[in-house]
């Protein structure tokens, strides 16, 4: 016997990883379904798929934080609902025909969503600046906590700022607008959204692979070697998280957008615990699990909600079960473990 | 007389009651190896950490290549040519020994403020990453996970991540903690070979390898540096005998 190797050599068929597989599936399926679903008609699943895809963005800004740096955020509704009210405000003033402010210089809202868009980002990250710079000199449970303390202060004084509806909200009558396409059509709608998700993930990625991923993954992995190795953890882990920030409150500015809502429940800590739940269910530092974990999670909310209002005690037991029994999350069962290089 | 590499002036560290170091100073001249022994609790973990900058003295100076760097960071001390190993070896497990000496490597050649170029192909990291590991003897075990690496791998792995630093002085904190018989030949081998480029200051228990490789002994006790001297000054003196090596030695 001098051939060992049996099987034939398929011959330019590049070899994917069965998580590249999965990942193809699964925005194969997320594009597929409201494409179907738009066709005849039902404008419900294509809003459903862009409440996947939205959540998904958040998901991923998180999983930038969490799985790429260790930096477990609890307060990551602050950006969310940041982006949000940053849509809401803007179309605020853009609708009344107001001025944010006067003084020192005139800011008007716009109905713009590509300068909602920046501007939410921005002011996301000037806020993750002032919160990471003070609760990235805590660690674990402190880091934890204190991330969720600015997110409730924040939640506060959005209940408290009347002029934005305060408690109730702001509505957002008109949704805001996009050159050249209709955004007011629910797949045309989706459609962007599930660009700006490719885009969120494939920043994630080669920021992921550059040498500040390589940095701000040592900070996760063992912050010690990193210092020792001549690179000061604090400002990667800074960068890192208001990069996170910055994500995540895309993907409120859209959620906004999506609702024609803004409120205070989009800043609350549950939702900074939803944020969690996408992306422990999916798998944390898994590219797409922030994907699988936000569609899970929506498909239960609304199917199972459908059936009994304590469908949170499946989500319970599902966010149990990933956790005792497969630390990957959803995408681990499926691909096994991440591969390091 | 030659300056010293690394000057460690007058230091002084306190926790509540407990003097952990008490006005100690020594130094570490080119090409020497430079030990510091002591009984357990005698404060070496504590001098160490001040001299790698995890711990701030309470007075006191350390002075690196003529430069005063007792208030910079731990990562400030690494750049400016303060290398490292630790008692329990202190590395990225997750991925593979390359990965861990690329980092120093990056480090090394400056800011990691680069976000967009890919490290996985980056010849250039990727290669000098590898010749240091060749150079300590990792060659073929580069791309392994830290993980799965004997301790006297993942040992020779922080030498590389150190000497990819291009260090001007070595602080290594028990080398030869858990290698064997074997190993420890071996990197008291290596130890020899850097010496003429790199001083060493070399925390060790196995009193074979540091009366085999020092130049000069420190010996640490109650916090305080009661002896310094040659090899044969440490062997000769009765207080070190009494005070560390025991009776029968």
């Amino acid at each position: 016997m001098q051939r060992t190797d049996t099987a034939p050599k398929s011959i330019n068929m590049p070899k994917l990883s069965r998580e590249t597989v999965v990942n193809i599936a699964v925005m194969a399926i997320l594009l597929a379904l409201p494409l179907w679903a738009s066709s005849i008609g039902e404008d419900y699943y294509v809003n459903l798929a862009s409440l996947i895809t939205i959540f998904a963005i958040a998901g991923v800004g998180l999983n930038f934080a969490i799985g790429q740096g260790g930096m477990v955020s609890f307060g990551h509704a602050a950006f969310f609902g940041i982006g949000g009210y940053t849509t809401g405000i803007a179309a605020f003033h853009s609708f009344e025909e107001t001025l944010f402010m006067a003084m020192p210089f005139a800011i008007s809202g716009t109905n713009q969503m590509l300068i909602i868009w920046i501007v939410a980002m921005v002011i996301c990250g000037i806020a993750a600046l002032a919160i990471g710079a003070i609760s990235l000199r805590t660690e674990g449970v402190y880091f934890i906590m204190i991330t969720l303390a600015f997110a409730q202060m924040i939640y506060y004084f959005a209940i408290s700022w009347p002029t934005y509806g305060g408690e109730d909200g702001l509505s957002i009558y008109l949704r805001n607008e996009l050159p050249m396409v209709d955004a007011e059509s629910a797949l045309t709608f989706f459609l962007v959204c599930f660009v700006l998700l490719l885009g969120a993930i494939f920043v994630s990625a080669r920021l992921s692979g550059s040498r500040f991923g390589a940095a701000l993954g040592t900070a996760r992995m063992n912050e010690t070697r990193l210092a020792t190795s001549g690179i000061d953890p604090f400002p990667i882990k800074l960068t890192g998280f208001v990069i996170s920030a910055m994500i995540t409150g895309l993907a409120g500015a859209l959620f906004a957008e999506l609702n024609g809502f803004v409120g205070p429940s989009m800043l609350s800590w549950h939702r900074s615990g939803e944020i969690m739940v996408f992306v422990i269910l999916g798998g944390v530092g898994r590219l797409y699990g922030p994907v699988i974990g936000a569609a899970l999670f929506v498909l239960l909310e609304t199917y199972i909600g459908e059936w009994t209002e304590h469908w949170q005690l499946l989500l319970g037991l599902a966010l149990l079960g990933v956790v005792l029994f497969a630390r990957g999350g959803v995408m681990g069962m499926i691909a096994g473990r991440a591969r390091h290089d | 007389m030659t300056k010293p590499v690394l000057e460690v002036k007058g230091l002084h560290k306190s926790f509540g009651a407990l003097q952990a170091t008490k006005n100690v100073s020594l130094d570490l001249k080119p090409n020497e190896i430079h030990a510091l022994i002591g009984p357990n609790g005698a404060g070496k973990s504590t001098l160490i950490g001040q001299i790698a900058g995890w711990i701030t003295p309470d007075s006191g100076s350390i002075i690196l290549d003529s430069e005063d760097v007792t208030s910079e960071t731990v990562a400030s001390r690494s750049r400016k040519g303060l290398g490292r190993s630790f008692q329990v070896s202190s590395l990225a497990m997750d991925v593979s020994a390359r990965r861990n000496v690329m980092l120093s490597v990056q480090a090394s050649q400056g800011s990691s403020f680069r976000f967009w170029k890919q490290t996985k192909s980056d010849e250039e990291l990727r290669e000098t990453a590898g010749n240091w590991l060749r150079k300590v003897g990792l060659g073929g075990r580069e791309d392994i996970a830290v993980s799965e690496l004997s301790h006297g791998e993942r040992r020779q792995v922080e030498v590389a991540c150190a000497l990819a630093l291009k260090p001007k002085a070595l602080l290594l904190d028990e080398p030869m903690a858990g290698l064997g018989p074997t190993g420890s030949i071996q990197l008291t081998e290596f130890l020899e070979e850097i010496r003429p480029e790199i001083p060493i200051l070399l925390i060790e228990h196995d009193m074979d390898a540091v009366f085999r490789l020092a130049d000069r002994i420190t010996v640490l006790v109650g916090g305080a540096a009661i002896l310094s001297g040659s090899v044969d000054d440490i062997r000769a003196s009765a207080l070190v005998r009494e005070a560390y090596l025991g009776e029968e030695a």
